[in-house]
């Protein structure tokens, strides 16, 4: 067992918080046109506030802390907030477009110790990324950070998200995470927004795409461990977390909503109304979400994959049920490993029974007179 | 045997999880946990106290070691954690400020 998977099993069972991921801002310099989020400012916490919550995460606990947006440097205030940040131990990952970052952003997020910086680089060619970001000149900014803050011997991520128009360029991507010193990270995950509107989905890869990124070793290390089939069900699997999303991890955005995760957009509280440990111990909603056992879920549960399937609640909740099968999911499930899911062959026979509309439930006067 | 000082560096995360500490180096991501005994001396690590002096008030007088065992531990301990940039080490008090900031390209 990994040490972080041992400490990961300590904050569970002590009921601790031990990540948050933080949305300083929705504000954005970038249009992305896969972003999930409302980029106009509904009233974000204040920094006064945003200290307040900060000291109230590292009393519960809290270790690391993701700092995000939105662009969280279009926040004036963001280096105020990352050095509080800091000065409360949090082991602090930055993610951003970089587009804001220059020689005095780079050595200041290095003097103060921040652990990782994550930026989304969409292609190696700059006209695929711009197309993407909606900003001409984003892809020589970004890069140009990502350098910038590699020579400082900063931690630099390059998150790379697939999508129907850079899909062909995750090898490009890759070489140039190499050529930098970078991390290279690819994310074929594309979410519905906030509020549900799922338009954003269309980007999604098909699944032959995503066939040739699962058998690729230079993407995914270990194709044949990467794509075994999924290890018998026994009773440990069945009795385990769906994930760390409102056991030991939560979002909060920055109008002060606690959400189990990023991607599982229930409310559980607000911070600006309520502690946040009393939210963390008592929200109704987060005890729904951690009474939720692999056993409990109503068409995964029967599922060969349930023991190797990535499936994320907050998708399936956005599908219509926190413990129902996530599609996308499914998908890469299957596209790994050859074997249809049980969420699959589910929704292949919903479609191919009659229409409700078309069943007599009522009983025919004139027969049964 | 010349005395030893030691400092907590800026530069990384720490909390405490379960009366043990967790920490990460921000020079090289590599995550730590303390045992109960480092955990003292990691929360004592001022860089004014000397080692020794840690050694014998945060974990003689707390658990049941012989000092000079106790001592080689704890410095083994110290020269480990300080290879990774996690604490600082030196013949001399250690102020806290700032380590120097990073040079310029």
């Amino acid at each position: 067992m990994s040490l972080m998977t041992e400490m990961n099993n300590r904050a569970l069972r002590l009921g601790v918080p031990f990540s948050v991921h933080f949305d300083l801002t929705y504000r954005c310099n970038e249009r992305c046109e896969h972003c999930y989020l409302d980029h106009d400012d509904h009233g974000e916490m204040t920094t006064d506030e945003i200290r307040s919550v900060l000291r109230q995460l590292a009393d519960a606990g809290v270790f690391f802390l993701t700092l995000s947006g939105g662009e969280a440097l279009m926040r004036r205030d963001c280096f105020e907030i990352i050095e509080y940040a800091r000065s409360l131990s949090f082991n602090v990952k930055l993610k951003t477009n970089a587009m804001l970052i220059r020689e005095k952003q780079a050595r200041r997020l290095r003097a103060l110790g921040v652990e990782q910086v994550q930026i989304s680089v969409y292609s190696h060619r700059p006209e695929v990324h711009d197309a993407v970001t909606k900003v001409p000149g984003s892809f020589k900014r970004t890069l140009a950070a990502i350098r910038l803050l590699r020579s400082y011997g900063l931690r630099v991520t390059m998150a790379n998200v697939l999508m129907r128009g850079n899909h062909g360029d995750s090898e490009g991507v890759r070489a140039l995470a190499l050529e930098v010193g970078a991390v290279y990270k690819l994310d074929p995950t594309i979410t519905p927004m906030m509020d549900g509107n799922k338009s954003v989905l269309r980007l999604r890869v098909d699944a032959s795409e995503l066939t040739s990124f699962f058998h690729n070793p230079n993407l995914v290390g270990d194709v044949e461990n990467f794509c075994a089939p999924p290890p018998a069900v026994d009773e440990s699997i069945r009795e385990g977390l769906p994930c760390s999303a409102g056991h030991t991890a939560c979002y909060i955005s920055p109008y002060g909503d606690l959400y189990p995760c990023v991607q599982f957009p229930i409310t559980c509280g607000n911070v600006r109304q309520q502690p946040f440990l009393d939210i963390w111990r008592n929200s109704p909603q987060l005890a729904e979400v951690r009474s939720i056992r692999a056993k409990h879920l109503t068409t995964c549960s029967s599922c060969s994959h349930l023991g190797g399937c990535t499936r994320c609640p907050g998708l399936a909740y956005m599908e219509g049920n926190m413990r129902g099968p996530s599609s996308a999911d499914c998908e890469k499930s299957f596209v790994r490993t050859g074997i249809v899911t049980a969420g699959m062959l589910a929704r292949k026979a919903a479609a191919s029974s009659p229409a409700p509309g078309l069943v007599q439930i009522s009983p025919v006067p004139s027969l049964t007179a | 045997m010349s005395e030893k000082y030691i400092a907590r560096s800026s530069k990384v995360g720490a909390r405490e999880l379960g009366g043990e500490m967790v920490i990460m180096s921000a020079a090289d991501s590599t995550l730590f946990s303390l045992s109960e005994v480092a955990t003292r001396i990691w929360q004592a690590a001022d860089g004014r106290t000397p080692l020794s002096e840690i050694v014998e008030r945060r974990v003689c007088a707390e658990f049941d070691v012989p000092r000079e065992a106790a001592y080689r531990d704890a410095l083994a301990f110290v020269e480990e954690l300080s290879s990774h940039g996690v604490l600082r080490v030196a013949d001399h008090p250690l102020s806290e400020e700032e380590e120097p900031l990073p040079e310029a390209p």
